[in-house]
């Protein structure tokens, strides 16, 4: 199935098709990753991949696709050569993989270093069930760091890009031309009322219950995310943006880091190591973690307003294209 | 028989990733590149997936009476790198929109013409 999606998406022409295929993508590896055993994955990919992604592309194909030159017919020469490479890339991967060890075998190298001691020894260092939280937040904190640092600095990147506007047009924000439609469902209003919160709750769940079930900062703070979306998608921009202004999310984007900043100075303040919350508590374990729910709150706030303040970007960009193109 | 079931996975792994490859380079428009680079992007989280997998292991939340986990490490990297992912995406689609902003195209060729490079 995934590779018939797949490969739909390289052969269809349409875009908006294409755009659509790969939010399916996205779900049914969601699907797949459920079945592996991996539920914390799969709960990111499904909101991002089916929520997020497809609509930021539409968003720059609404942005793009205006004044696009007719070049559906294109040329199909030299197509050959990278089929070529394609096919003689996959035949040397295909290769290799026979020297690896079989799918679900037990004795694989990747299972026999360190995995094991996070599986036995975790509980007893940090006191947490979920594995996946503790080695995230816990274990491997710096890397989490990094990580939360990269999506800032993408905000950064979005806005710098794409931010400028001038701030004058911001009163008269009007609907996505895409959307305008969509606005006057009845149906879409009332039910979006219903889900919204519900949304919003099933998100806070996911964040503050990351310790013990599937979930945490970064799949939380997309959820978040994905409820104002849909809330600007169905009401307005101007309507979400009352509620969470632009410049409150970038406030909150930096608040989020420097939590998880924070969180690791304090550490070192009470004489341990950067980001070691054993010290963060009357024991070691109490101070695990607080630690932890301090760092994965940090990580969701920021998440969730580097992923509205990229959306909110890219749809004030869409609308003032449109403006000034009416304009014209 | 045994090698067909047990490489499966990686072999789906590689045909998305070479579906992913074979749009990056072979299409020209900019958008379908970005989805390209996703696809490629999922494979690779699979790949990951695939390799944490043990078979008969229970998902990485500790219950009493239950022993065999499967690998919790890849689960962290993939769950991160998604999330990088649509980051890192969501700058490539702005760049996107700026390019389209300067040559009024978001066909490679079409800028290759316009700047007369190639």
């Amino acid at each position: 199935m995934l590779v018939v999606t797949a490969l739909a998406t390289v052969f269809v022409r349409d875009l908006f098709a294409v755009i659509m295929l790969f939010g399916i993508y996205s779900l049914l590896s969601a699907g797949f990753f459920l079945n592996l055993n991996a539920p914390d994955v799969s709960l990111t990919e499904a909101a991002i991949g089916a929520g997020i992604s497809p609509i930021l592309m539409l968003g720059t194909l609404a942005l793009t696709r205006k004044s696009l030159a007719p070049s559906a017919i294109k040329s199909k020469k030299k197509a050959w050569l990278p089929i070529i490479v394609v096919t003689l890339t996959g035949a040397a991967l295909i290769y290799a993989t026979l020297d690896v060890p079989h799918f679900g075998d037990p004795s694989g190298p990747a299972h026999n270093h360190v995995a094991p001691r996070y599986i036995k020894e975790s509980y007893k260092e940090i006191h947490i069930p979920n594995i996946v939280t503790s080695v995230l937040a816990s274990y491997r904190g710096f890397d989490t760091l990094g990580e939360t640092f990269v999506i800032f600095a993408a905000a950064l990147g979005v806005l710098a890009l794409l931010g400028a506007i001038k701030q004058g047009d911001a009163d008269d924000y009007r609907q996505f031309s895409d959307t305008a439609s969509l606005r006057r469902h009845n149906i879409l209003h009332v039910i979006s009322k219903i889900l919204i919160p519900i949304i919003l709750l099933f998100g806070l769940y996911v964040q503050f219950h990351g310790d013990y079930s599937p979930g945490g900062g970064f799949q939380a703070g997309v959820i978040f995310a994905v409820a104002f979306i849909l809330y600007a998608l169905i009401y307005s921009l101007s309507a979400a943006q009352k509620i969470i202004s632009p410049l409150f999310l970038q406030i909150t984007m930096v608040i989020g880091v420097l939590l998880y900043a924070g969180t690791g100075v304090a550490s070192l303040l009470n004489g341990a190591n950067y980001l070691d919350y054993s010290v963060l508590g009357q024991d070691a374990l109490k101070g695990q973690h607080n630690g932890i729910i301090l760092v994965e709150l940090g990580v969701g706030i920021t998440v969730a307003s580097v992923m509205l303040s990229i959306f909110y970007t890219f749809a004030a960009r869409a609308l003032h294209t449109n403006e000034t193109s009416e304009a014209k | 028989m045994d090698t067909i079931a047990g490489l499966f996975n990686y072999w789906i792994v590689i045909v998305l990733m070479m579906i992913g490859f074979y749009v990056v380079i072979a299409d020209s428009n900019l958008i379908k590149k970005i989805i390209g680079l996703n696809i490629f992007q999922t494979s690779v989280f699979i790949l990951y997936i695939s390799v944490a997998k043990i078979d008969g292991g229970a998902a990485p939340i500790l219950e009493d009476g239950i022993t065999n986990y499967v690998n919790p490490l890849p689960h962290v990297l993939i769950l991160t790198a998604i999330v990088v992912g649509i980051a890192t995406t969501a700058l490539g689609l702005a760049l996107i929109v700026r390019i389209k902003e300067a040559y009024n195209t978001i066909e490679e060729d079409e800028i290759h013409e316009k700047d007369g490079t190639l």
